[in-house]
């Protein structure tokens, strides 16, 4: 519950706030974005099965986004850095999917 | 203490990721997306750009040569251009293709005998044409190079139409040339009054030639040399 609040908080904040993005953030913020919200469906997810771990959730969390960032990071070290972040979008959606797909068996019964 | 730290951190990280999540939608609205992109792939952008860029160029010379050319020719262009639509004009006023103006004579003649042979017609049209006529209508038929007087004596045809008396001829040209021609002694008028007939010719400042021809193409006759 207090992650959906401070969630919405986050979002409001954002929108009033308008936080400058520093340039060396801004090609990975977008795959920092996809993967924490992967990290929170999985924690929907873990809640709704009553397996929730903050601890858990919190490592996943902050973890997911470092390993996506590095990866892109290093894609673009590479010179493949579309091309990585292509893959790692593809499978942070695919993963987003099946919790979605969890959550919706647990939610609606179907 | 310690049981409210992993929930403090829980909402920390999920304010950051509305932050991040607003933040990112706003720029992405901002439409700035060339500041997003990777060196990698504006490198190749660029590349484009330069690319189609002297494309066209390379266009912009071609067609700053051709702008010159044409305008060095422009010119003569311009006179042979001048020069081909006066001679189209005075063919077609020749070939009967277009409607013609000018002084002339209206002469009309009546046949009650009917005693007009094709002949006494081609006399008249030879005799203006001798005098200078350039446009010539008989009955409502316009005179062209391949006209024919046809028929028999008092059912005279002119390109297959029939020509009925009273007769008009209307003809473009210098009137007092045109009528003494048709006024010679043994000319057109003394055969026409032998014949039976009448003409009377008038001289006139405008006359209306409107009767047009079709022009036939050629089946046989090319042109040679």
């Amino acid at each position: 519950m207090i992650g959906i609040v401070a969630l919405v908080l986050g979002v409001l904040l954002g929108l009033w706030l308008d936080p400058a993005v520093p340039a060396w953030v801004q090609p990975y913020l977008p795959i920092a974005v996809v993967a924490a919200l992967d990290a929170v469906f999985g924690g929907v997810r873990a809640r709704l099965d009553g397996i929730f771990d903050a601890k858990v959730f919190v490592v996943s969390f902050v973890s997911n986004v470092v390993v996506a960032a590095l990866i892109v990071l290093l894609g673009d070290e590479l010179g493949v850095g579309a091309q990585l972040s292509t893959a790692v979008v593809v499978v942070l959606g695919i993963r987003i999917f099946g919790n979605a797909a969890a959550i919706r068996r647990h939610m609606f019964g179907a | 203490m310690r049981r409210h730290l992993p929930t403090a951190l829980i909402a920390l990280l999920c304010l950051a990721l509305g932050l991040a999540i607003a933040t990112q939608v706003r720029r992405t609205n901002a439409g700035d997306t060339l500041a997003d992109q990777r060196p990698q792939d504006l490198v190749v952008l660029l590349d484009g750009l330069q690319q189609r860029e002297a494309v066209l160029r390379r266009e912009i010379a071609d067609a700053d040569a051709a702008l010159s050319r044409l305008q060095a020719s422009g010119d003569s262009t311009a006179a042979a251009l001048a020069e081909a639509q006066r001679r189209a004009d005075a063919l077609a006023v020749l070939a009967g293709t277009v409607p013609a103006a000018g002084p002339g004579l209206e002469i009309e003649v009546t046949d009650p005998q009917h005693g007009i042979a094709p002949a006494d017609l081609l006399d008249a049209v030879q005799e203006l044409r001798a005098a200078g006529a350039e446009a010539i209508e008989v009955g409502a038929v316009r005179v062209g190079v391949d006209s024919a007087f046809t028929g028999s004596t008092g059912a005279v045809q002119l390109d297959a139409t029939k020509l009925a008396a009273p007769l008009t001829v209307l003809a473009i040209g210098d009137p007092p040339t045109m009528a003494a021609a048709l006024n010679i002694p043994g000319g057109v008028v003394d055969t026409v009054e032998r014949a039976g007939g009448t003409v009377r010719i008038t001289q006139r400042d405008r006359v209306d030639i409107t009767a047009l021809r079709t022009i036939r193409t050629p089946q046989y006759a090319r042109p040679a040399g």
